[in-house]
Protein backbone atom coordinates (compact mmCIF):
# COMPACT_ATOMS: atom_id res chain seq x y z
CA UNK A 1 0.00 0.00 0.00
CA UNK A 2 1.63 3.61 -0.74
CA UNK A 3 0.02 6.63 0.65
CA UNK A 4 -0.09 9.80 -1.51
CA UNK A 5 -0.39 13.04 0.61
CA UNK A 6 -4.08 14.33 -0.34
CA UNK A 7 -1.76 17.99 -0.36
CA UNK A 8 0.00 16.77 -3.01
CA UNK A 9 -2.14 15.47 -5.25
CA UNK A 10 -4.10 19.10 -5.25
CA UNK A 11 -0.69 21.10 -5.83
CA UNK A 12 -0.47 19.15 -8.68
CA UNK A 13 -4.00 19.69 -10.34
CA UNK A 14 -3.20 23.52 -9.83
CA UNK A 15 0.04 22.94 -11.90
CA UNK A 16 -1.98 21.36 -14.23
CA UNK A 17 -4.32 23.79 -14.57
CA UNK A 18 -1.69 26.80 -15.55
CA UNK A 19 -0.18 23.98 -18.32
CA UNK A 20 -2.93 22.85 -19.73
CA UNK A 21 -4.50 26.51 -20.09
CA UNK A 22 -1.34 27.70 -21.25
CA UNK A 23 0.74 25.53 -22.97
CA UNK A 24 -0.55 23.72 -26.65
CA UNK A 25 0.65 20.60 -26.62
CA UNK A 26 3.38 19.68 -28.96
CA UNK A 27 1.53 17.17 -31.04
CA UNK A 28 -1.30 19.93 -31.71
CA UNK A 29 1.32 22.43 -32.45
CA UNK A 30 3.08 20.16 -35.01
CA UNK A 31 -0.63 19.19 -36.80
CA UNK A 32 -1.16 22.97 -36.96
CA UNK A 33 1.92 23.76 -38.59
CA UNK A 34 1.33 21.16 -41.05
CA UNK A 35 -2.19 21.90 -41.62
CA UNK A 36 -1.33 25.71 -42.09
CA UNK A 37 1.50 24.80 -45.30
CA UNK A 38 -1.44 22.85 -46.75
CA UNK A 39 -3.54 25.57 -46.80
CA UNK A 40 -4.58 27.10 -49.75
CA UNK A 41 -6.71 29.80 -48.79
CA UNK A 42 -5.42 33.31 -48.00
CA UNK A 43 -7.44 34.48 -45.08
CA UNK A 44 -7.59 30.85 -43.73
CA UNK A 45 -3.58 30.71 -44.16
CA UNK A 46 -3.55 34.01 -42.25
CA UNK A 47 -5.99 32.33 -39.04
CA UNK A 48 -3.18 29.65 -38.57
CA UNK A 49 -0.43 31.98 -38.61
CA UNK A 50 -2.32 33.86 -35.98
CA UNK A 51 -3.40 30.30 -34.24
CA UNK A 52 0.60 29.75 -34.40
CA UNK A 53 1.78 33.29 -32.85
CA UNK A 54 -1.13 32.59 -30.11
CA UNK A 55 0.47 29.64 -28.76
CA UNK A 56 3.80 30.94 -28.32
CA UNK A 57 2.52 34.08 -26.83
CA UNK A 58 0.18 32.01 -24.08
CA UNK A 59 2.99 29.67 -23.46
CA UNK A 60 5.61 32.73 -23.37
CA UNK A 61 3.83 35.01 -21.52
CA UNK A 62 1.39 32.52 -19.52
CA UNK A 63 -1.95 33.98 -21.03
CA UNK A 64 -4.69 30.90 -21.70
CA UNK A 65 -4.64 29.62 -25.26
CA UNK A 66 -8.24 31.03 -25.08
CA UNK A 67 -10.17 33.12 -22.38
CA UNK A 68 -12.94 29.68 -22.17
CA UNK A 69 -10.51 28.17 -19.88
CA UNK A 70 -13.46 25.73 -20.02
CA UNK A 71 -15.21 23.29 -17.53
CA UNK A 72 -12.23 21.26 -15.61
CA UNK A 73 -12.95 17.47 -17.26
CA UNK A 74 -10.17 15.25 -15.75
CA UNK A 75 -9.55 11.77 -16.70
CA UNK A 76 -7.98 9.36 -13.46
CA UNK A 77 -6.51 6.77 -13.30
CA UNK A 78 -6.08 5.83 -9.47
CA UNK A 79 -3.58 2.43 -8.81
CA UNK A 80 -5.44 -0.26 -6.92
CA UNK A 81 -2.05 -0.16 -3.68
CA UNK A 82 -2.91 3.64 -3.92
CA UNK A 83 -4.59 5.52 -0.74
CA UNK A 84 -5.10 9.16 0.23
CA UNK A 85 -3.61 10.20 3.43
CA UNK A 86 -7.59 12.08 3.88
CA UNK A 87 -10.26 12.51 1.73
CA UNK A 88 -11.42 11.56 -1.63
CA UNK A 89 -9.52 11.93 -4.99
CA UNK A 90 -12.32 13.59 -5.63
CA UNK A 91 -11.79 16.41 -3.02
CA UNK A 92 -8.08 16.56 -3.97
CA UNK A 93 -9.01 17.01 -7.73
CA UNK A 94 -11.33 19.50 -6.56
CA UNK A 95 -9.43 21.38 -4.13
CA UNK A 96 -6.21 21.81 -6.94
CA UNK A 97 -8.58 23.03 -9.66
CA UNK A 98 -10.14 25.98 -7.57
CA UNK A 99 -6.91 27.18 -6.30
CA UNK A 100 -5.23 26.32 -9.93
CA UNK A 101 -8.25 28.70 -11.69
CA UNK A 102 -7.41 31.38 -8.75
CA UNK A 103 -3.45 31.44 -8.67
CA UNK A 104 -3.68 31.36 -12.91
CA UNK A 105 -5.84 34.38 -13.53
CA UNK A 106 -8.45 31.24 -15.21
CA UNK A 107 -11.93 32.18 -16.35
CA UNK A 108 -14.41 30.91 -13.86
CA UNK A 109 -16.75 29.24 -16.05
CA UNK A 110 -19.19 27.41 -14.69
CA UNK A 111 -22.65 27.99 -13.52
CA UNK A 112 -24.21 26.05 -10.36
CA UNK A 113 -28.17 25.82 -11.87
CA UNK A 114 -28.18 25.02 -15.91
CA UNK A 115 -31.40 25.99 -16.14
CA UNK A 116 -32.85 28.35 -13.37
CA UNK A 117 -30.80 30.85 -11.88
CA UNK A 118 -27.72 30.06 -13.97
CA UNK A 119 -25.29 31.59 -11.07
CA UNK A 120 -21.68 31.30 -11.48
CA UNK A 121 -19.99 29.01 -8.72
CA UNK A 122 -17.14 31.99 -8.84
CA UNK A 123 -14.27 28.89 -8.41
CA UNK A 124 -14.83 26.93 -11.53
CA UNK A 125 -16.18 24.05 -9.65
CA UNK A 126 -17.26 21.55 -9.70
CA UNK A 127 -14.89 19.64 -11.77
CA UNK A 128 -16.27 16.41 -13.68
CA UNK A 129 -13.96 13.38 -13.11
CA UNK A 130 -14.07 10.18 -14.42
CA UNK A 131 -12.27 7.62 -12.51
CA UNK A 132 -10.91 4.12 -12.88
CA UNK A 133 -8.97 1.50 -10.74
CA UNK A 134 -5.93 0.22 -12.14
CA UNK A 135 -3.52 -2.67 -11.13
CA UNK A 136 -0.30 -0.86 -9.16
CA UNK A 137 0.54 2.45 -7.00
CA UNK A 138 0.60 5.21 -9.34
CA UNK A 139 -1.99 8.12 -9.51
CA UNK A 140 -2.35 9.32 -13.25
CA UNK A 141 -4.60 12.72 -13.75
CA UNK A 142 -4.99 14.41 -17.13
CA UNK A 143 -7.07 17.24 -17.46
CA UNK A 144 -8.43 18.22 -20.79
CA UNK A 145 -9.86 21.54 -20.17
CA UNK A 146 -13.22 21.73 -22.63
CA UNK A 147 -14.68 25.16 -23.96
CA UNK A 148 -18.52 25.22 -24.41
CA UNK A 149 -18.23 26.49 -27.68
CA UNK A 150 -16.81 23.36 -29.38
CA UNK A 151 -18.59 21.26 -26.80
CA UNK A 152 -22.17 22.99 -27.66
CA UNK A 153 -21.02 21.14 -31.32
CA UNK A 154 -21.50 17.20 -29.70
CA UNK A 155 -23.99 15.06 -31.60
CA UNK A 156 -24.96 11.37 -30.29
CA UNK A 157 -27.46 9.22 -32.56
CA UNK A 158 -28.54 5.74 -31.33
CA UNK A 159 -28.34 4.32 -34.96
CA UNK A 160 -30.04 0.91 -36.23
CA UNK A 161 -27.45 -1.40 -36.81
CA UNK A 162 -28.04 -2.14 -40.15
CA UNK A 163 -26.84 1.81 -41.10
CA UNK A 164 -23.61 0.84 -40.62
CA UNK A 165 -20.62 2.02 -41.65
CA UNK A 166 -22.16 4.70 -44.08
CA UNK A 167 -24.75 5.68 -41.07
CA UNK A 168 -21.72 6.29 -39.06
CA UNK A 169 -19.66 8.10 -41.83
CA UNK A 170 -22.68 10.03 -42.42
CA UNK A 171 -23.79 11.19 -39.15
CA UNK A 172 -20.19 12.24 -37.82
CA UNK A 173 -19.83 14.17 -41.15
CA UNK A 174 -22.82 16.18 -41.25
CA UNK A 175 -22.59 16.67 -37.29
CA UNK A 176 -19.10 18.69 -38.24
CA UNK A 177 -20.28 20.62 -40.85
CA UNK A 178 -23.24 21.49 -39.32
CA UNK A 179 -21.10 23.03 -36.76
CA UNK A 180 -19.78 25.47 -39.08
CA UNK A 181 -17.58 27.72 -37.37
CA UNK A 182 -18.91 28.10 -34.01
CA UNK A 183 -16.41 25.11 -32.64
CA UNK A 184 -13.21 27.05 -33.58
CA UNK A 185 -12.33 25.00 -36.45
CA UNK A 186 -9.74 23.41 -37.38
CA UNK A 187 -11.36 20.64 -34.78
CA UNK A 188 -10.06 17.15 -33.68
CA UNK A 189 -13.28 15.13 -34.32
CA UNK A 190 -13.32 12.31 -31.30
CA UNK A 191 -15.69 10.11 -31.93
CA UNK A 192 -17.60 7.42 -29.70
CA UNK A 193 -18.94 3.74 -31.30
CA UNK A 194 -20.35 1.69 -29.33
CA UNK A 195 -21.18 0.52 -25.53
CA UNK A 196 -24.45 2.74 -23.92
CA UNK A 197 -25.73 6.09 -25.13
CA UNK A 198 -23.39 7.82 -22.20
CA UNK A 199 -20.25 5.04 -22.60
CA UNK A 200 -20.44 6.59 -26.57
CA UNK A 201 -20.44 9.90 -25.21
CA UNK A 202 -17.46 9.03 -22.56
CA UNK A 203 -15.32 7.40 -25.54
CA UNK A 204 -15.56 10.20 -28.22
CA UNK A 205 -14.96 12.62 -25.41
CA UNK A 206 -11.53 10.03 -24.39
CA UNK A 207 -10.99 9.81 -28.00
CA UNK A 208 -10.12 13.27 -28.26
CA UNK A 209 -7.10 13.11 -25.84
CA UNK A 210 -5.37 10.70 -28.50
CA UNK A 211 -2.39 12.13 -29.99
CA UNK A 212 -3.63 14.14 -32.78
CA UNK A 213 -3.33 12.61 -36.35
CA UNK A 214 -2.25 9.13 -34.77
CA UNK A 215 -4.51 6.33 -36.01
CA UNK A 216 -6.60 3.84 -34.75
CA UNK A 217 -4.70 0.60 -33.91
CA UNK A 218 -7.94 -1.16 -35.92
CA UNK A 219 -6.90 -0.59 -39.40
CA UNK A 220 -10.47 -0.54 -40.27
CA UNK A 221 -11.40 1.95 -38.27
CA UNK A 222 -8.30 4.01 -39.08
CA UNK A 223 -9.35 3.57 -42.87
CA UNK A 224 -12.85 5.14 -41.79
CA UNK A 225 -11.31 7.90 -40.07
CA UNK A 226 -9.31 8.95 -43.13
CA UNK A 227 -12.47 8.81 -44.96
CA UNK A 228 -14.82 10.99 -42.52
CA UNK A 229 -11.38 13.41 -42.54
CA UNK A 230 -11.21 13.82 -46.23
CA UNK A 231 -15.09 14.33 -46.22
CA UNK A 232 -14.64 16.83 -43.55
CA UNK A 233 -12.20 18.61 -44.95
CA UNK A 234 -13.40 18.55 -48.85
CA UNK A 235 -16.71 20.51 -47.31
CA UNK A 236 -14.55 23.66 -47.57
CA UNK A 237 -15.75 24.90 -44.13
CA UNK A 238 -12.51 26.05 -43.20
CA UNK A 239 -10.92 27.17 -40.14
CA UNK A 240 -13.23 29.53 -38.68
CA UNK A 241 -15.70 29.00 -40.72
CA UNK A 242 -15.08 31.66 -43.14
CA UNK A 243 -13.75 28.88 -46.11
CA UNK A 244 -10.70 26.70 -46.24
CA UNK A 245 -9.41 23.76 -46.93
CA UNK A 246 -8.59 22.26 -43.52
CA UNK A 247 -12.55 22.45 -41.37
CA UNK A 248 -10.34 19.63 -38.99
CA UNK A 249 -7.22 18.34 -38.01
CA UNK A 250 -7.96 14.73 -37.17
CA UNK A 251 -10.84 12.34 -37.00
CA UNK A 252 -10.34 9.86 -33.69
CA UNK A 253 -12.57 6.98 -33.51
CA UNK A 254 -12.60 4.83 -29.94
CA UNK A 255 -14.87 1.98 -29.94
CA UNK A 256 -16.54 -0.33 -27.20
CA UNK A 257 -18.66 -3.71 -27.75
CA UNK A 258 -22.25 -2.89 -27.54
CA UNK A 259 -26.07 -4.17 -27.26
CA UNK A 260 -27.09 -6.24 -30.12
CA UNK A 261 -29.78 -4.42 -30.74
CA UNK A 262 -27.20 -0.78 -30.62
CA UNK A 263 -25.41 1.02 -32.81
CA UNK A 264 -24.69 3.89 -30.50
CA UNK A 265 -22.48 7.28 -32.08
CA UNK A 266 -21.59 10.29 -30.41
CA UNK A 267 -19.05 13.15 -31.90
CA UNK A 268 -17.50 15.83 -29.72
CA UNK A 269 -15.27 18.05 -31.20
CA UNK A 270 -11.97 19.95 -29.89
CA UNK A 271 -11.46 23.53 -31.42
CA UNK A 272 -7.74 23.86 -32.61
CA UNK A 273 -6.85 25.41 -29.16
CA UNK A 274 -6.75 21.73 -28.13
CA UNK A 275 -5.75 21.37 -24.45
CA UNK A 276 -4.50 18.77 -22.22
CA UNK A 277 -2.15 18.02 -19.32
CA UNK A 278 -1.40 15.06 -17.77
CA UNK A 279 0.90 13.77 -14.55
CA UNK A 280 1.44 11.17 -12.20
CA UNK A 281 2.16 10.63 -9.15
CA UNK B 1 -4.85 45.97 -47.24
CA UNK B 2 -6.82 46.76 -44.01
CA UNK B 3 -9.51 48.72 -43.42
CA UNK B 4 -9.04 51.69 -40.20
CA UNK B 5 -12.27 52.02 -38.36
CA UNK B 6 -12.73 53.61 -35.37
CA UNK B 7 -15.78 53.30 -33.06
CA UNK B 8 -18.51 55.15 -32.77
CA UNK B 9 -19.57 53.79 -36.17
CA UNK B 10 -22.15 55.87 -38.48
CA UNK B 11 -24.51 54.24 -41.04
CA UNK B 12 -22.56 55.16 -44.17
CA UNK B 13 -19.07 53.85 -42.95
CA UNK B 14 -20.87 50.48 -42.08
CA UNK B 15 -22.74 50.19 -45.50
CA UNK B 16 -19.57 50.49 -47.41
CA UNK B 17 -18.48 47.65 -45.56
CA UNK B 18 -18.35 44.58 -48.11
CA UNK B 19 -18.24 40.62 -46.90
CA UNK B 20 -14.57 39.32 -46.77
CA UNK B 21 -13.00 43.15 -45.95
CA UNK B 22 -10.01 42.92 -43.60
CA UNK B 23 -10.59 45.29 -40.69
CA UNK B 24 -8.62 46.60 -37.72
CA UNK B 25 -10.95 48.62 -35.22
CA UNK B 26 -10.01 50.76 -32.75
CA UNK B 27 -12.00 52.61 -30.24
CA UNK B 28 -14.54 51.68 -27.39
CA UNK B 29 -16.63 48.99 -27.50
CA UNK B 30 -18.62 46.84 -25.53
CA UNK B 31 -18.52 43.38 -24.17
CA UNK B 32 -21.37 41.29 -23.51
CA UNK B 33 -22.64 37.31 -23.77
CA UNK B 34 -25.40 35.09 -22.76
CA UNK B 35 -26.45 36.66 -19.80
CA UNK B 36 -25.97 40.39 -20.14
CA UNK B 37 -28.15 40.36 -23.32
CA UNK B 38 -30.81 38.64 -21.56
CA UNK B 39 -30.59 41.47 -18.96
CA UNK B 40 -30.42 44.19 -21.79
CA UNK B 41 -33.32 42.99 -23.46
CA UNK B 42 -35.48 42.18 -20.10
CA UNK B 43 -34.67 46.29 -19.60
CA UNK B 44 -36.28 46.89 -23.01
CA UNK B 45 -39.20 45.25 -22.76
CA UNK B 46 -39.65 46.96 -19.55
CA UNK B 47 -38.71 50.22 -20.65
CA UNK B 48 -35.70 50.60 -18.65
CA UNK B 49 -33.09 52.96 -20.01
CA UNK B 50 -29.72 50.67 -20.52
CA UNK B 51 -26.31 50.97 -18.53
CA UNK B 52 -24.64 51.54 -21.17
CA UNK B 53 -25.35 53.96 -24.66
CA UNK B 54 -25.20 51.56 -27.93
CA UNK B 55 -26.56 53.88 -30.64
CA UNK B 56 -23.75 53.96 -32.87
CA UNK B 57 -21.32 51.33 -31.08
CA UNK B 58 -20.00 48.03 -31.31
CA UNK B 59 -20.59 45.13 -28.72
CA UNK B 60 -18.07 42.03 -28.39
CA UNK B 61 -19.39 38.94 -27.61
CA UNK B 62 -16.86 37.80 -25.42
CA UNK B 63 -16.12 36.77 -21.47
CA UNK B 64 -12.84 37.80 -20.71
CA UNK B 65 -10.16 35.82 -18.28
CA UNK B 66 -9.35 38.13 -15.06
CA UNK B 67 -5.99 40.24 -15.85
CA UNK B 68 -3.45 39.16 -14.19
CA UNK B 69 -1.06 41.78 -12.84
CA UNK B 70 0.26 44.82 -14.49
CA UNK B 71 -2.36 43.26 -17.77
CA UNK B 72 -5.66 45.75 -18.81
CA UNK B 73 -7.28 42.38 -19.22
CA UNK B 74 -6.84 38.06 -19.52
CA UNK B 75 -7.24 36.64 -22.83
CA UNK B 76 -9.93 37.74 -24.61
CA UNK B 77 -11.40 36.03 -28.05
CA UNK B 78 -14.66 36.13 -29.32
CA UNK B 79 -17.53 33.63 -28.04
CA UNK B 80 -20.08 31.97 -30.32
CA UNK B 81 -22.63 34.56 -31.57
CA UNK B 82 -25.41 32.16 -32.38
CA UNK B 83 -26.37 32.07 -28.79
CA UNK B 84 -27.06 35.54 -28.87
CA UNK B 85 -29.31 35.40 -32.47
CA UNK B 86 -32.36 35.22 -29.93
CA UNK B 87 -31.26 39.63 -28.90
CA UNK B 88 -29.25 40.85 -31.26
CA UNK B 89 -31.93 42.05 -33.75
CA UNK B 90 -33.82 44.02 -30.88
CA UNK B 91 -30.33 46.00 -29.84
CA UNK B 92 -30.18 47.03 -33.53
CA UNK B 93 -33.27 47.66 -34.25
CA UNK B 94 -34.12 49.48 -30.76
CA UNK B 95 -30.62 51.21 -30.06
CA UNK B 96 -28.90 51.53 -32.91
CA UNK B 97 -26.39 49.15 -32.48
CA UNK B 98 -23.73 49.38 -35.63
CA UNK B 99 -21.59 46.32 -35.21
CA UNK B 100 -21.30 43.31 -33.49
CA UNK B 101 -18.02 41.08 -32.88
CA UNK B 102 -17.66 36.89 -32.71
CA UNK B 103 -17.75 34.04 -34.17
CA UNK B 104 -19.72 31.50 -36.22
CA UNK B 105 -22.88 32.00 -38.13
CA UNK B 106 -25.59 34.12 -37.71
CA UNK B 107 -29.24 33.57 -37.90
CA UNK B 108 -31.74 34.99 -40.66
CA UNK B 109 -33.51 37.74 -38.20
CA UNK B 110 -30.16 38.97 -37.05
CA UNK B 111 -29.10 39.31 -41.40
CA UNK B 112 -32.74 40.88 -42.09
CA UNK B 113 -31.83 43.27 -38.70
CA UNK B 114 -28.83 44.05 -39.84
CA UNK B 115 -29.88 45.19 -43.49
CA UNK B 116 -32.99 47.05 -42.26
CA UNK B 117 -30.78 48.94 -40.06
CA UNK B 118 -27.33 48.81 -41.45
CA UNK B 119 -25.15 46.86 -38.97
CA UNK B 120 -22.22 44.79 -39.52
CA UNK B 121 -21.02 41.63 -38.07
CA UNK B 122 -17.07 40.90 -37.65
CA UNK B 123 -15.68 37.92 -37.06
CA UNK B 124 -12.51 37.83 -34.58
CA UNK B 125 -10.56 34.92 -34.38
CA UNK B 126 -12.12 32.24 -31.61
CA UNK B 127 -9.29 30.76 -30.09
CA UNK B 128 -6.68 33.28 -30.46
CA UNK B 129 -7.31 35.08 -26.88
CA UNK B 130 -3.55 35.60 -25.86
CA UNK B 131 -3.48 37.39 -29.24
CA UNK B 132 -6.38 39.47 -28.79
CA UNK B 133 -6.00 40.63 -25.74
CA UNK B 134 -2.89 42.92 -27.10
CA UNK B 135 -4.96 44.44 -28.89
CA UNK B 136 -6.74 45.93 -26.08
CA UNK B 137 -5.75 48.71 -24.34
CA UNK B 138 -8.27 49.40 -21.70
CA UNK B 139 -10.97 47.53 -19.54
CA UNK B 140 -12.87 48.23 -16.97
CA UNK B 141 -16.60 46.65 -16.20
CA UNK B 142 -19.87 49.30 -16.83
CA UNK B 143 -22.55 46.80 -15.67
CA UNK B 144 -23.60 43.76 -14.16
CA UNK B 145 -21.02 43.11 -12.20
CA UNK B 146 -22.14 40.10 -9.90
CA UNK B 147 -22.30 38.32 -13.47
CA UNK B 148 -18.33 38.09 -13.59
CA UNK B 149 -16.70 37.16 -16.76
CA UNK B 150 -20.30 37.85 -18.52
CA UNK B 151 -20.53 41.63 -17.23
CA UNK B 152 -20.14 44.41 -19.30
CA UNK B 153 -16.87 45.64 -19.89
CA UNK B 154 -16.26 48.64 -21.54
CA UNK B 155 -12.85 47.97 -23.99
CA UNK B 156 -10.57 50.42 -25.92
CA UNK B 157 -9.18 48.66 -29.00
CA UNK B 158 -6.54 49.50 -30.53
CA UNK B 159 -6.42 48.05 -33.96
CA UNK B 160 -8.28 44.83 -33.55
CA UNK B 161 -7.95 42.35 -36.05
CA UNK B 162 -11.28 41.79 -37.78
CA UNK B 163 -12.35 39.87 -41.23
CA UNK B 164 -16.25 41.44 -41.91
CA UNK B 165 -18.10 38.02 -42.40
CA UNK B 166 -21.23 39.23 -42.78
CA UNK B 167 -21.98 42.60 -44.44
CA UNK B 168 -24.70 45.04 -43.84
CA UNK B 169 -26.43 44.08 -47.27
CA UNK B 170 -26.32 40.01 -46.50
CA UNK B 171 -23.35 38.73 -47.89
CA UNK B 172 -21.82 36.54 -45.91
CA UNK B 173 -18.43 34.32 -46.02
CA UNK B 174 -20.50 31.73 -44.25
CA UNK B 175 -21.44 28.64 -46.16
Amino acid sequence: MRIVNFDTVAEAVTDLCGRAACDLPHDVLSALRDAGTRERGELAGDFFAQYLRNAELAATERLPLCQDTGFAVFFAEMGRDAVLDRGTLYDAVTAGTREGYRRFFLRKSIVADPLFDRKNTTDNTPVILHLSQVPGDRIKLVLAPKGGGSENMSALRMLKPSEGRRGVADFVTDAVICAGGNPCPPTIVGVGIGGTMEYAAYLAKRALLRPVGKPSPDPRYAELEAEILERINASGVGAQGLGGDITALAVHIEFHPCHLASLPVAVNLNCHAARHAEVIL
Amino acid sequence: MKIQLRTPLDETAVRALRAGDRVQLSGVVYTGRDAAHKRLVAMLDAGEKLPVELSGQAIYFVGPCPAPPGRPIGSAGPTTSGRMDAYSPRLIAECGLRAMIGKGDRNAAVRAAMRNHGCVYFAATGGAGALIARSIVRAEVVAFPDLGPEAIYRLELDRLELVVAIDADGNSLYR
